[in-house]
């Protein structure tokens, strides 16, 4: 692997050592690269921070609960080539005009090698992973419609991510390289944070990190806020000129760190 | 290479199969561990482990299999940084001196370097007796001494060590309590499809429209029909309070997961004291104001429902066969056979740790002092199918619940 190849993290992005390490491994032996983590610690970043510090084009698969494994590699417009018969419209009987590639097979058309993000795969049916394997495998994939196949001309490299709503399959697991990004510890945080705001006050940022990691301790709460809150929170913050000295003390603009109306009446107990 | 380390991970309980390691190895011959032992940690988790969960078995099996190495106090981070710039090339003479030093015991050399670390406020590269870089001093990086303590430099064995020493990832193991997205994960397990439901038609019914287009002598009528949906319906009755309360986050999990699985045709949460008596409550709280009566429920959620109940099963006996205050004279145990009557899947779930691996003090004291509470348990055991509240039997008991009686 060449230097230019490897992954170092971006001014924006700022990643673990591991992860960069994960992220390296994956693209040195071409397998999919898993990421599992908290909601909120840049999984989806992960993979744009990536594409701009490779300077190659980002390909982004979202997934939802509706999603089958067959709209990320083509669709079959059946019913519009029905239409189109019925009133004799031009092209008919060329069925490519049917068929449209998914994101994977947009994938593996690309001349140049792109990044190809798929995420929260966990949404989708139990057996979305399943039906995947032999095309992320294989890198290529049959369409019966035109008895066409289509194979990656160049391997893109594959980001999966995963909020560990369901469990992924074993054949699935065992083609990918994991990656748990555990939530940062402060002083990760302060690079992070310092990394979305140029010239930041010190002061500020050690009573809000305080107050964010003493919050996020708090035992019961229902959902403990991430990173992407304290980034939200510091923004409040900040154009609010709210003095330091009086965030640990009244923890002004609480609901954008709590979403949740019993996480914030627990804030409002402990704080007495 | 290493083979004796796969059939280690594999008892461990890392399912470590045949290809990941084939790649592991691969990885190993492109040196994508750079070299050093801390790469090699993360190198060999990243492809072997593939949950979290596995995570603390993976670090119990790696100090396991690599444990012989000598642990080094801190190092001032002033030390540090001279150590990480050498400034001189070993030469011959540091060889030859370094060759002394193989006689030196591992206790000595640590002594030495504690007294050193006293001693030393400068910067050295080369010679035989500070910590620095080069020479052949027992102490620092890039010397020639046979033995010796690494300080500072590429190695880092320590590192990999501390990782895997701390077991950061204890938390995540199945046996432990569950976690929301876990109970999630196992609630998903709770479903049957049918397509005799109220819901939009959104399929494209392919043998549909060729009749109907067919019977539209020609013209294309296209049909949609019905997607088929979950059709459980599930009541959940947690215990509250009293002894219930050392499980209260785990109660709140549990309700959460439930709550956010919006894939149930039905679900309805009550909650009451230690036994299900003539009122049913709305909230944790169990205010009276807030609640529903026992018959009430009985009657109105059909037979289809599957019942969970969790709680400790832990109570004053009286509390589940005697009569209750009032004008109702139904004892608890009473309400839970019409329960059992009325519904034919029911399980019970019991968070209570002393049924599943706690530490010796924890059982004596249960033993001991719960004897009393834990009468009304054994029973209750018998009459339901009662499972704790971990991952691997929460699995058993909703697999119960999908299969008749």
């Amino acid at each position: 692997m060449s230097e230019t190849q490897k992954f170092q993290g971006s001014t924006e992005y700022v990643a673990s050592p591991e992860l960069l390490r994960s992220v390296n491994i994956a693209m040195a032996l071409q397998k999919p690269l898993l990421i599992k983590g908290e909601p909120g610690t840049g999984k989806t970043m992960l993979a744009e921070a990536i594409s701009k510090a490779l300077g190659k084009k980002l390909i982004i698969w979202n997934i939802k609960s509706t999603t089958k494994a067959q709209d990320g590699l083509y669709v079959y417009d059946v019913v519009q080539r029905l239409y189109d018969s019925q009133f004799g419209n031009e092209g008919v009987d060329n069925i490519e005009k049917y068929v449209k590639l998914g994101k994977i097979g947009d994938a593996f058309e690309s001349d140049e090698q792109v990044i190809l993000l798929i995420d929260e795969i966990d949404k989708a049916d139990l057996e979305f992973p399943n039906d995947l394997l032999w095309e992320l495998d294989k890198m290529e994939f049959f369409i019966p419609e035109t008895g066409k196949t289509i194979t990656a001309k160049q391997r893109p490299v594959v980001i999966i991510t995963s909020n560990a709503e369901k469990e992924l399959p074993d054949a699935f697991l065992r083609r990918c390289i994991f990656h748990y990004i555990e939530f940062p510890d402060a002083e990760l945080m302060e690079k992070i944070v310092r990394a979305h705001f140029d010239n930041l006050e010190d002061t500020l940022l050690k009573h809000v990190l305080d107050t964010f990691y003493w919050i996020r301790n708090l035992p019961s709460l229902q959902k403990k806020p991430s990173t992407s809150e304290v980034i939200d929170w510091i923004q409040a913050l900040t154009i609010a000129g709210i003095s330091p000295e009086r965030i640990e003390k009244e923890i002004p603009f609480a609901g954008v760190l709590l979403k949740k109306t019993e996480d914030l009446e627990t804030l409002e107990k402990r704080r007495k | 290479m290493f083979t004796a380390f796969f059939y280690l991970l594999r008892s461990w309980g890392v399912n470590v199969s045949i290809n990941e390691w084939l790649t592991f190895i691969e990885a190993l011959e492109k040196n994508l561990h750079g070299s050093s032992f801390t790469g090699f940690y993360y190198l060999c988790r990243a492809i072997l482990v593939k949950s979290e969960a596995d995570f603390d078995h993976f670090d119990g099996a790696f100090l396991e299999y690599f444990k012989n190495v000598v642990p080094t106090k801190e190092i001032p981070d002033e030390l540090m940084r001279w150590l990480e710039n050498p400034k001189e090339k070993p030469g011959e003479v540091d060889k030859m001196r370094g060759a002394k030093n193989a006689l030196l015991s591992d206790e000595e050399i640590l002594k030495m370097l504690e007294e050193r670390l006293k001693e030393q406020d400068s910067e050295h590269n080369g010679g035989t007796y500070w910590v620095g870089t080069g020479g052949a001093s027992v102490f620092g990086n890039s010397g020639y001494s046979p033995k010796g303590i690494r300080v500072g430099g590429e190695s880092r064995y320590r590192l990999a060590f501390k990782v895997a020493g701390e077991r950061r990832f204890r938390d995540f193991r199945n046996d432990t309590v569950l976690n929301t997205r876990q109970f999630q994960v196992a609630f998903r397990k709770l479903r049957q499809f049918s397509s005799r439901i109220d819901a939009p038609r959104t399929e494209f019914d392919i043998d549909e429209t060729i009749d109907e287009t067919c019977n539209n002598a020609g013209n294309l009528k296209v049909v949609y029909q019905k997607p088929r949906k979950n059709t459980v319906k599930l009541l959940l009755l947690i215990d509250s309070g009293g002894s219930m309360e050392y499980y209260s986050n785990l109660c709140t999990s549990l309700f959460q997961a439930v709550s956010k699985s919006n894939h149930f045709k039905d679900l309805k949460v009550y909650y009451f004291h230690n036994c299900v008596y003539s009122q049913l409550y709305n909230t944790p709280s169990l205010y009276y104001n807030d609640s529903v009566s026992t018959q009430w429920v009985l009657d109105n959620l059909d037979s289809e429902y599957k019942v969970i109940f969790v709680g400790d099963a832990a109570m004053a006996p009286w509390e589940l066969t005697g009569r209750r205050f009032g004008s109702d004279a139904t004892s608890g145990i009473e309400w839970l056979n019409r329960f059992k009557a009325k519904y034919e899947h029911i399980v019970w779930l019991n968070p209570d740790r002393s049924l599943w691996g706690i530490s010796e003090e924890e059982r004596e004291w249960a033993d001991n002092y719960m004897s009393y509470m834990r009468q009304t348990y054994n029973f209750l055991r018998t009459e339901f199918d009662m499972y704790p509240l971990t991952v691997k039997d929460l699995e058993r008991a909703l697999k119960k619940l999908m299969v008749a009686k």
